[in-house]
């Protein structure tokens, strides 16, 4: 199967280094505390943050810092297919567990002892790269909610098909057997927080795999800096200051 | 930029289930023409001021693709749209025109319209995906003419009348493919069209031919009827193999009924081509003998049969009907199912090499004229073309394409490709040689030669200091070759121990110290399997600084090697052996001869001298071992020319000449070989690469046997030890007698094959002819891939490299095998023909008179054997007119074939006188010729 043309162009027409489209909006939920919706291309995902509140169960309470709980699930109209998935399989425990340590790296938790942080994220659109998304919208939501962090973390997915690093793999692309790349990054502080990987890859071709991905977070980590100081500004005019 | 701001989101909506695909469109892709002011023209690929500009259609991409291929036809664009479509409906043709268009001499541009912000449409409602595509290629066109403004026309080449129509509607400049070469006023280029079938006719070349017959094939099953039938057990799938040397014979390997089942005679072929993936209905059991008339039936298409070189093995040799003799008796052939095809379920159609059968010039030559390819290859049937230049092709060895066979008419259609040379020229047969043969000739390509290290090349301290190489340059290490050799790959060392043992080394050139796997330079080799040798030039896998400098163990210079080397005591005992990469330094390049005559020199004792004579005393004694494990001596008939080195042409010709020197040579490389085989068995046993020889079944020694009776010598051929020991027995009354006979049973065995060890159970890893349980390649890595990748495995093996990994995946060996096979195949029938040719032009001017053998009888004459020249073919005995009948009768049981009034008689093995000559029965089609003195 060709999925660049000798053309250079993907499938959907991107060439390898092109990211898909990608859209944020902060405040979808307004009863939360912090929320967001993210879009990379026609994956879509909300998340939406409570706290730092009060530990509902007291015997996870923890006195040096704050309990980070996530909870990741699909919408059952997210994939074409319709099917009506079980809450709490193995793939979804995975992922909340990938995103609940990913942000726990970045939050400052040792500043909100004896409290609980709750991240709800729910794909409402899939297609490849839901892991990512998952990832930046709960970035989002984490500082609309205006919990303390070191840093953003963003993420984005890097594949090889065709003996070519590809950007952003899609469905199409993601279901193709090749290595699929998930990262995760600290953009200010130039740091991995997150590194998955599926199938296999000579280790020189997973440096440039990798650096593809950096770049896709970095340019990801933009996005997000400028959809934030948009939101400031929408909040100073609202407070008229 | 990672994210371009002006793509605009498009979602395209699928079938039943729904799938939203993104779509990007672009502002990005360019035009392709280098003279364009908007568009960055870095990427352009048409020419500097064409005066048309092309668009070519899909129907004219699938169906033009030979015209396309010529120079002629240039400054073409290809839409994206059309190669996707290209792509669905011909992969071959796809890769021809990805070729064409990826090749930096030709100016084909591929403009992804689909992706293009002004080009790409959205399917309207009531718009079939065809209409659809059709009007995307309009646009697109619309899109280059405005682009380009009116200094260049763009023109839409299509064969689709409503298409045409339709872009004259709007204005946009459109013709056919035979109105647009029309214009270009060539006309050779008329004879690549493909005709539409309907304006075929049928009769006008068949009439030429008297009392034709007229053929009428049964129809095809539809392809759901064949599924069902598949699926029912009621049709048998399979790939249709036609027997070389009998056209009308074709065999199917059915997985479903675990046998062949034989197709006989053409129209129960039903216009399948070789090659075709075939469904096949199985006839009633009554019918299963019906075979010879049906030959017989089709016999009057029938060519006689050409004097061929004597064939090697059973894969050589034509597949023996069975004699219909007046006995009655039943073969045990005729007991094999036979069938006929009802549908094909994937052609193999490609182009053929050959020439078109002799014809008058008609009257008004210049006009069109209907001729008959006749494929050199027999297996294919003749292909009916159209040609304005009857008078240049007459002569010439042509490369012609299959259209369509439809089934009203006896032959299938096609069209002229290229012409190669004139017929009988030796770089024309050559060149067809390869060409029937698929063998790639081309010259390396630049990626390919990047990956050769730097000239001169000379051992570095590095591989010196490597710790996984020996230094092995202070033993007297010597080659022995056959004189000229240059790509010496083997090297061999034999050093008396203060013990009384001798440490014995076999050194084969380090090739995959240079060859990466992944590098461009290993997927040619690959794809090339083996170096071919003609009997002029040789084709080789790797470039020739390679082959002849850098892996070449040439004496006097330091080379990386991978040894052998074990320790033997006097009796050829083997005490231990271990395998290790090396440098060593030859101390001299022997030629068979000269290290024979060193040996043979008895006032000799220098120390190379004892060193061969101890080797070859061991070598004795290890083939002695070898034969009483009931090893085959095998003998063939195999010839060696004598060429001019000015003309190229064959001076001599002479049986190849076996040595002793050979044979110890020989000895030890099949020791090395066993030796590698077993440590890369024990490391890899799944993913090792063997050799295996399969066991001749019963059929296969059939004739041997028959002919064996009838002189009244008994073989016992129940196994390979006591074939070998009746073989040894059979000593006739004349010195040549016993060669004979091995000559026979060799050619009733079929060839050693590559395969993975994960396929087979171990039992199946013999190898029948060496009486050896495993054996594998390792000694000739400059010239045989298998012999790369068996390295590799080795090396791995001993730690000292990774395996990579296309070992981990068994169905990719397996491919690797299959494409070994495939190659040396075809690099022994290239050899064979090469040889065969060579021979016809050696007798073209040496009329002689020589001795031969019988070697079958038939009902019109026999087959006879020429050892000196190492051909077969029919001597007749009555003119062919008379087939079997007349004054001559065959006695089935001892083999003759007598006078009926028992004046004159031949048996088998029996020496005759004949008389060898070229003659040309037809203009331009010269043939060797035996008659009986
Ligand atoms: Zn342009």
């Amino acid at each position: 199967m060709e999925y660049v043309s000798p053309e250079g162009l993907r499938l959907d027409g991107r060439r390898p280094m092109e990211m898909r489209q990608i859209r944020a909006e902060i405040g979808a939920v307004s009863k939360a505390d912090g929320s967001a919706v993210f879009e990379m291309g026609n994956t879509k995902v909300i998340a939406a943050v409570y706290g730092p509140r009060q530990v509902q169960n007291k015997s996870q309470q923890m006195s040096d810092q704050a309990l980070v709980r996530c909870e990741y699930s699909m919408a059952n109209f997210s994939t074409g297919d319709r099917m009506r998935k079980p809450k709490g399989d193995r793939r979804s425990t995975e992922i909340s567990l990938v995103i609940r340590q990913t942000m726990e790296a970045c939050i400052l938790t040792h500043l909100m002892p004896h409290s609980q942080i709750d991240i709800f994220v729910q794909v409402l659109q899939a297609d490849g790269g839901t892991r990512s998304a998952c990832i930046n919208a709960a970035t989002l939501a984490l500082a609309d909610a205006g919990i303390p962090m070191r840093d953003l973390v963003t993420s984005c997915s890097a594949g090889y098909l065709n003996s070519t690093p590809l950007l952003d793999l899609n469905y199409v692309e993601d279901s193709a057997g090749g290595a699929d790349v998930t990262l995760g990054i600290l953009p200010k502080l130039d740091k991995v927080t997150l590194l998955q990987m599926d199938s296999k890859l000579p280790i020189d071709i997973l440096e440039n795999v990798m650096q593809l991905a950096i770049e896709g977070c970095k340019a990801v980590a933009n996005y997000i800096r400028e959809i934030l100081l948009e939101n400031t500004k929408q909040l100073e005019y609202r407070r008229g200051v | 930029m990672l994210h371009n701001k002006s793509f605009v989101k498009k979602t395209r909506a699928g079938r039943v289930m729904k799938q939203v695909r993104e779509h990007y469109l672009r502002d990005d892709i360019f035009c392709g023409a280098p003279f364009c002011k908007v568009c960055d023209t870095s990427g352009a690929r048409l020419s500097a001021s064409p005066s048309t500009i092309l668009v070519l259609d899909t129907n004219v991409v699938l169906h033009q693709i030979d015209l396309l291929e010529n120079l002629a036809i240039d400054d073409a664009v290809v839409l994206s749209i059309v190669l996707e479509e290209v792509k669905n409906k011909n992969l071959s043709v796809y890769n021809r025109i990805r070729a064409i268009c990826s090749n930096s001499k030709r100016n084909f541009f591929v403009f992804s319209n689909e992706y293009h912000r002004d080009t790409y449409i959205k399917e309207m409602t009531g718009e079939t995906k065809n209409d659809r595509n059709d009007r995307a290629i309009r646009v697109a066109t619309q899109w280059y003419q405005n682009h380009l403004g009116s200094g260049v026309k763009v023109l839409l080449i299509t064969n689709d009348k409503e298409n045409k129509r339709k872009a004259n509607e709007e204005g946009i400049h459109a013709e056919t493919v035979e109105t647009y070469v029309k214009s270009l006023d060539r006309p050779d280029l008329l004879d690549l069209l493909v005709r539409p079938s309907e304006d075929v006719d049928m009769e006008e070349v068949e009439d030429l031919r008297p009392s034709k017959r007229k053929v009428i094939y049964i129809e095809h099953k539809p392809m759901s009827e064949i599924t069902s039938g598949l699926h029912r057990g009621i049709y048998h799938q399979g790939k249709l193999r036609v027997n070389r040397y009998n056209p009308f014979e074709a065999y199917v390997g059915s997985e479903s009924i675990g046998d062949q089942i034989i197709i006989y005679g053409r129209s129960n072929m039903n216009r399948a081509f070789d090659g075709d993936i075939v469904a096949v209905e199985l006839l009633p059991q009554d019918q299963w003998q019906e075979e010879k008339s049906l030959s017989i039936a089709c016999g009057d298409e029938d060519e006689d049969e050409d004097v061929h070189l004597a064939p090697n093995s059973a894969d050589d040799a034509p597949r023996t009907i069975p004699q219909q003799g007046s006995s009655g008796e039943i073969n045990a052939v005729s007991s094999r199912p036979s069938g006929r095809i009802v549908g094909i379920i994937k052609r193999n159609w490609h182009s053929y090499c050959g020439s078109l059968e002799p014809m008058p010039m008609p009257a008004g030559s210049g006009g069109i004229v209907h001729a008959l390819f006749v494929s050199k290859d027999r297996r294919f049937p003749k292909i009916r073309i159209q040609t304005r230049q009857l008078e240049n092709l007459l002569d010439k060895r042509i490369v012609v394409a299959v259209d369509s066979w439809d089934r009203q008419s006896r032959y299938p259609s096609g069209h002229y490709v290229r012409t190669i040379g004139e017929i009988g020229d030796r770089d024309t047969e050559s060149e067809v040689v390869l060409i029937e043969n698929d063998i790639n000739s081309r010259p390396f390509s630049s990626q390919v030669l990047a990956c050769l290290p730097p000239l001169p090349w000379t051992v570095s301290s590095e591989d010196l200091s490597n710790p996984i190489r020996q230094d092995l340059r202070n033993v007297r290490v010597f080659s022995v070759d056959p004189p000229g050799c240059k790509d010496i790959d083997d090297a061999l060392h034999c050093t008396a121990l203060p013990n009384g043992n001798f440490e014995v080394g076999v050194h084969i050139a380090d090739v995959t110290n240079f060859v990466h796997p992944g590098t461009p330079l290993d997927d040619e080799a690959a794809q090339r399997g083996t170096s071919v040798y003609l009997v002029e030039r040789r084709i080789d896998m790797l470039p020739k600084p390679l082959t002849e400098d850098i892996c070449s163990l040439r004496s006097d210079v330091e080379r990386l090697a991978f040894s052998v080397i074990w320790e033997m005591t006097p009796e050829a005992d083997v005490v231990s052996s271990r395998f290790t990469k090396s440098v060593i330094k030859s101390s001299a390049a022997m030629s068979y001869v000269e290290a024979q005559a060193r040996m043979d020199d008895s006032r000799l004792m220098d120390p190379l001298t004892t060193d061969l004579r101890n080797m070859n005393s061991l070598a004795k004694k290890m083939r002695l071992r070898r034969i009483e494990r009931g090893a085959l001596t095998l003998a063939s008939a195999e010839v060696k020319f004598q060429i001019d080195t000015e003309t190229h042409d064959p001076l001599d010709i002479g049986m190849y000449q076996i040595r002793e020197a050979n044979q110890m040579v020989e000895e030890f490389m099949l020791a090395a070989n066993v030796s590698v085989a077993q440590q890369i068995l024990k490391s890899f046993p799944l993913c090792s690469l063997l050799r295996r020889h399969p066991t001749p079944t019963k059929e296969m020694l059939e004739p041997l046997l028959r002919t064996a009776a009838a002189i009244g010598l008994h073989l016992d051929v129940s196994t390979s030890k006591a074939m070998a020991d009746s073989l040894d027995q059979a000593v006739g009354d004349d010195p040549y007698f016993n060669k004979l006979i091995r000559i026979l049973a060799t050619r009733c065995m079929s060839q050693a094959v590559y395969f993975c060890s994960g396929e087979l159970s171990p039992p199946e890893y013999h190898h029948y002819g060496l009486a050896a349980p495993i054996y594998t390649h390792f000694t000739s890595p400059i010239r045989r891939y298998a012999d790369v990748i068996v390295h590799r495995l080795l090396a791995a093996s001993l730690g000292i490299f990774k395996l990579p990994s296309i070992f981990q995946d068994r169905g990719q060996l397996t491919s690797v095998s299959d494409n070994l096979n495939y190659r040396h195949r075809n690099a022994q029938m290239a050899g064979r023909a090469s040889v065969e040719l060579h021979t016809l032009i050696y007798f073209r001017k040496r009329p002689t008179d020589t001795e031969a053998r019988i070697v079958k009888i038939r009902s019109n004459g026999f087959f006879v054997f020429v050892p000196k020249y190492g051909i077969e073919g029919p001597v007749y005995l009555t003119t062919r007119s008379e087939k079997g009948g007349g004054e001559w009768y065959i006695d089935e049981q001892q083999q003759k074939i007598k006078k009926i009034d028992g004046s004159i008689s031949y048996s088998i093995l029996q020496t005759v006188q004949i008389h060898l000559e070229v003659v040309e029965p037809q203009p331009n089609r010269p043939k060797l010729q035996l008659s009986l003195i």
